[in-house]
């Protein structure tokens, strides 16, 4: 998919009505994927916990799925070590367009505990580029709730994101 | 699945990247048809070198360091370091900072077995269950965080002693919140044993016998599902198991029923040891005084974690910080048996039987099957399933009829 990227000519009304319905369709059902490139567990258990009734992330139509190809979304804990590394940007590429990265923890954004470790070779948008960071050690799920909020709040936007993210 | 006749084994991997939480591992099994031949595990995407990152930090530092080592037991690895540095320090820790450790130990346990429990059930199908025991394992995380202030990392533990204390207050919200979870766990006890469907996941599956369980070496609820009769806090008492010894709990079937039975039934024995304990809560200051430099020397701390025996070895040169740590942890004990269990069982078991010694992650919802030729082959977790329920729907039909 293409979509979002600034055309040349001005788009028609064809186009803009395709994008509105992409735009809405998205920001109804984005799917999660979870990927712990060598996190403690604390990080994925309240994103678990998350989903679970108390916090119910479903309200969002967030829904987190097992294959990276039917994710819009990509959920990251922890910091990255060298055997998680390949693994990480697999599972990244293997998303389809447009992809957003939540980084969740403070490992995942700068290392934190473990930054020194000799097998950590850095944090997360060392490999990838995140969109959101989600501070603390581990972020409750109120925070992991917000973090979406906003995630789905600049997705509505539209194309902006795509140029952040480029 | 469409194989041609002459292909008759291939491997299914498992992970490491895995949806439903927690580390990532990697197993591959061999399956002729639908029952495994010969399985293996590789571990360690998430080997950080923590061990040798304690050799950096002082003491102080890596009680928060080891702490980390797990998100869902962060409290028993600080309780096993600190027990292993006081001893090494030769400091008398308080009794009122002992019963803490124990009474946050048990919390922990609780919390423990109950995510497991939902993850099994996720594993098995039985979504429901998973729901509802997370809702009730927020009941632990409210009494932890009233405590503590943190729902996951709780650091309850210094070196010396604890840092919080529990006043009347909390503790009449902590017995509230056990009557609720008291309540509770005898409605899953009775759920998992009598609910048809779900013993048709787990009894007879997975059979250890005590033998087999001792040769495997495997340890904690795993062990005791086979009547293993090994429990840290009998056989070497630490922080407050020593004044008031718990009542242990154990299986003899050895099957994964046991295994759901034994880890629901230590929760039910946590919630009476926690009520004992508020009742005989000691007077007694909560720290003492701790040396910045440890004496030289060695020791080793044994302490029984959620999931079986938690081990430290601590050696001080008598500087600031440690000359080496080592940890073992129960699933490194456990995770052998696995490769030993699932041979000769369908597929569609290994999920279950894989989480059943509770190993700190669960990674089966995606799966690629590789063909001998090198040829992949996708299969999400809703393909798997349909075909679980092909098999058992041919099976158990022959059978009925
Ligand atoms: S941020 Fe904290 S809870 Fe999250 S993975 Fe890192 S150490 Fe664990």
């Amino acid at each position: 998919m293409t979509n979002g990227n600034v055309p040349q000519k001005a788009p028609g009304l064809w186009q803009k009505v395709l994008d509105r319905v992409k735009t809405w369709s998205r920001t109804q059902s984005p799917w999660l994927i979870h990927f712990n490139s060598g996190s403690c567990n604390g990080c994925d258990i309240e994103i678990l916990a998350t989903l679970t009734p108390r916090y119910d992330a479903e309200r969002f139509g967030v829904q987190l799925h097992g294959s990276p190809r039917h994710a819009d979304i990509l959920i990251c804990t922890g910091p990255v070590t060298r055997q998680a590394r390949e693994r990480l940007l697999r599972t990244y590429e293997q998303m389809p367009n447009p992809k957003f990265v939540v980084a969740v923890g403070a490992c995942a954004i700068t290392g934190g505990v473990f930054a020194g470790c000799y097998n950590v070779i850095g944090h997360i948008d060392e490999v990838i580029p995140v969109d959101v960071y989600v501070p603390g050690c581990p972020p409750r799920p109120e925070a992991i709730i917000d973090a979406l909020v906003i995630l789905l709040q600049k997705l509505a936007a539209g194309p902006k994101i795509e140029e952040a993210a480029s | 699945m469409t194989q041609p006749a002459n292909r008759k084994r291939f491997t299914v991997p498992i992970g490491p990247q895995h949806p439903a939480l927690k580390e990532p591992g990697h197993f591959a099994f061999d399956v002729d048809g639908e029952i495994v031949q010969s399985a293996s595990v590789r571990l360690g995407y998430a080997h950080r070198g923590i061990e040798k990152a304690t050799e950096s930090r002082t003491w102080v530092q890596n009680l928060y360091l080891l702490e980390r080592i797990c998100g869902i037991c962060s409290h028993i690895h600080a309780t096993a370091y600190c027990l292993g540095v006081e001893k090494l320090a030769q400091v008398e820790v308080p009794p009122r900072a002992q019963a803490i450790r124990s009474l946050v130990a048990e919390l922990e346990r609780i919390h423990s077995h109950l995510l497991w429990l939902g993850v099994a059930a996720h594993e098995s199908g039985f979504d429901t269950l998973f729901m509802y025991s997370w809702r009730d394992r927020e009941t632990v995380m409210n009494i932890l965080e009233v405590m503590t202030g943190n729902r996951v990392h709780y650091s309850a533990n210094v070196l010396g002693g604890v840092k919080y204390d529990v006043d009347d207050q909390q503790a009449a919200t902590i017995r509230e919140g056990l009557d609720f979870l008291e309540e509770r766990t005898l409605h899953y006890l009775e759920v998992v044993s009598t609910d048809s469907l779900f013993l048709q996941r787990t009894r007879n599956i997975g059979v250890m016998d005590r033998e087999a369980a001792q040769l495997s070496g495997v340890i904690g609820p795993t062990g005791r599902a086979s009547n293993v009769q090994r429990d840290v806090r009998l056989d070497s008492p630490y922080a407050a198991y020593a004044d008031h010894p718990i009542t242990p709990v154990y299986e003899t079937t050895g099957d994964l029923l046991a295994r759901f039975v034994v880890r629901l039934r230590e929760q039910l024995t946590s919630i009476d040891y926690i009520r004992m304990l508020l009742d005989h809560l000691p007077n007694s200051p909560l720290t003492t005084r701790m040396p910045r430099r440890v004496k030289a020397g060695e020791a080793i701390s044994r302490v029984e974690a959620p999931r079986g025996e938690l081990f430290y070895y601590i050696k001080s040169n008598g500087g600031d910080m440690p000359d080496r740590i080592h940890v073992r942890t129960p699933t490194l004990c456990n995770i052998a048996s696995v490769a030993q269990l699932v041979i000769g069982q369908h597929l569609a078991d290994v999920p279950m039987i894989l989480v059943g010694i509770d190993p700190c992650f669960s990674c089966n919802d995606r799966t690629s099957v590789i063909c001998q030729d090198g040829q992949r082959d996708m299969w999400d977790w809703a393909r798997l399933r349909q075909y679980g329920i092909d098999h058992y729907g041919t099976h158990y039909t022959k059978d009925l009829g």
